[in-house]
C-alpha cells in the first residue's frame, strides 16, 4: 500500500491520518504539497485530510478544490486509485466533483466536536471491508460545515446505488433527526462515488485507533485499505 | 470596467444563517420581514470595456469558483 496526504494550507489533521496510516501498512505515507502538479508514482492510495483549508473561505474546500495538485488527483480517481477524503478533505472532493453534493453549515449553525456513533451502511468496498454491514461505530466529529445537501434525484440514485458508506445514528444504531448532529439528508455521513473507489466522510476514522484516545473502531477503515 | 457578481442561494435550499438573521431582526421589532436569506456579493474589476467579452470572463468565473451550481446560482451586474 503506497499511499500519499495532500497538504493545502490551512490543513490540519495530516499528522493523524500519518499515524493511522503508518498503524495500518508500516509504511510512511508521502505529503505531497498541493502546488505540486504530479502525485509519486506508483500510488494507491490519496488522501486528502481535515482542516480548514484557505480558512474555509468561500465555501468551505472551494479554493482547495482549484489547486493544481487536483487535477493529477482526478486523474488518479480515473485510473481506478482510491482516494479518500475526510472532513474538510470530503468538503474538497465535493467542491472538486469527485463526489456528488455539497456540505453546508450544519443546520443548527453550531461547529459541532464530539463523539459521534455511526452506522456502517456498504461493508463490501476498498474503505469498508473489514466492517461488519450494518455495524454501529464511533468516531469523531467536529466540524461547522457537515450538513451534507444534494438535489432530489442525486440522493435518489446514491440511495439505490449503494453508495451512502456511512450514516449518523444512535447507541443502537437507530437513525432520525435526535441522532443527526447536523441536518445532513438522510443522515448520510459519507458517500462513495459511481465506481467506489473514492469516498468523503464528515467523521475523523484516523482519530479513533488507539484505546488510549477513546476506542479504536476508525482501524478498520485503514486496515481495509491496506488489505 | 466595474462589475458586480451576486450569489445567492437557490430556492429551496436551507438557509439557517438567513433564518439566525431573520431571527435577530425579528427579535429587534424590526417590523414586516417575512424572510431573510443571506448571499454573497463580488465586486470586481476588469480590463477592457467590452461588455459581452466581460459578461463571458465573468459567468466562466462563476461557472469555475465563484458559484456552486449544486446550491446556488448567480447574477452578473456590469456598470
Amino acid at each position: 500500500m503506497r499511499a500519499a496526504i495532500i497538504l493545502f494550507p490551512g490543513i490540519n489533521r495530516e499528522g493523524d491520518i500519518a499515524r493511522a496510516l503508518r498503524q495500518a501498512t508500516g509504511a510512511e505515507p508521502a505529503i505531497v504539497w498541493h502546488a505540486e502538479h504530479e502525485l509519486p508514482p506508483g500510488l494507491d492510495l490519496v488522501v486528502l485530510p481535515g482542516g480548514f483549508s484557505y480558512g474555509d473561505y468561500l465555501r468551505c474546500g472551494a479554493i482547495a478544490a482549484r489547486a493544481p495538485i487536483m487535477r493529477a488527483v482526478t486523474d488518479h480517481a480515473a485510473r481506478g486509485g482510491l482516494v479518500l477524503g475526510v472532513c474538510n478533505g470530503f468538503q474538497i472532493l465535493c467542491e472538486a466533483g469527485l463526489l456528488p453534493g455539497v456540505l453546508m453549515r450544519n443546520a443548527e449553525l453550531r461547529f459541532i466536536c464530539k463523539m459521534q456513533y455511526l452506522r456502517v451502511e456498504n461493508a463490501q468496498t476498498s474503505f469498508t471491508r473489514r466492517y461488519a454491514p450494518g455495524q454501529v461505530v464511533k468516531f469523531a466529529i467536529a466540524h461547522g460545515e457537515g450538513n451534507f445537501v444534494a438535489d432530489d434525484d442525486t440522493r435518489r440514485k446514491i440511495e439505490a446505488e449503494g453508495r451512502v458508506a456511512f450514516r449518523y445514528c444512535d447507541a443502537q444504531g437507530r437513525i432520525g433527526d435526535d441522532s443527526n448532529p447536523n441536518g445532513a439528508i438522510n443522515s448520510i455521513a459519507g458517500v462513495f462515488n459511481d465506481r467506489f473507489n473514492v469516498l468523503g466522510l464528515m467523521p475523523h476514522p484516523e482519530n479513533l485507533i488507539d484505546p488510549l484516545v477513546g476506542g479504536i473502531d476508525g482501524r478498520a477503515l485503514f486496515a481495509s485499505l491496506a488489505a | 470596467m466595474k462589475a458586480r457578481v451576486i450569489v445567492t442561494l437557490k430556492s429551496g435550499v436551507l438557509d439557517p444563517q438567513g433564518k439566525a438573521i431573520e431571527g435577530a431582526l425579528k427579535g429587534l421589532a424590526v417590523d414586516g420581514l417575512t424572510s431573510v436569506r443571506q448571499g454573497k456579493v463580488f465586486d470586481i474589476e476588469l480590463d477592457g470595456d467590452d461588455h459581452a467579452t466581460a459578461r463571458r470572463r465573468l459567468s466562466e468565473a462563476c461557472e469555475r469558483l465563484l458559484a456552486n451550481s449544486i446550491v446556488e446560482n448567480y447574477a452578473i451586474e456590469i456598470a
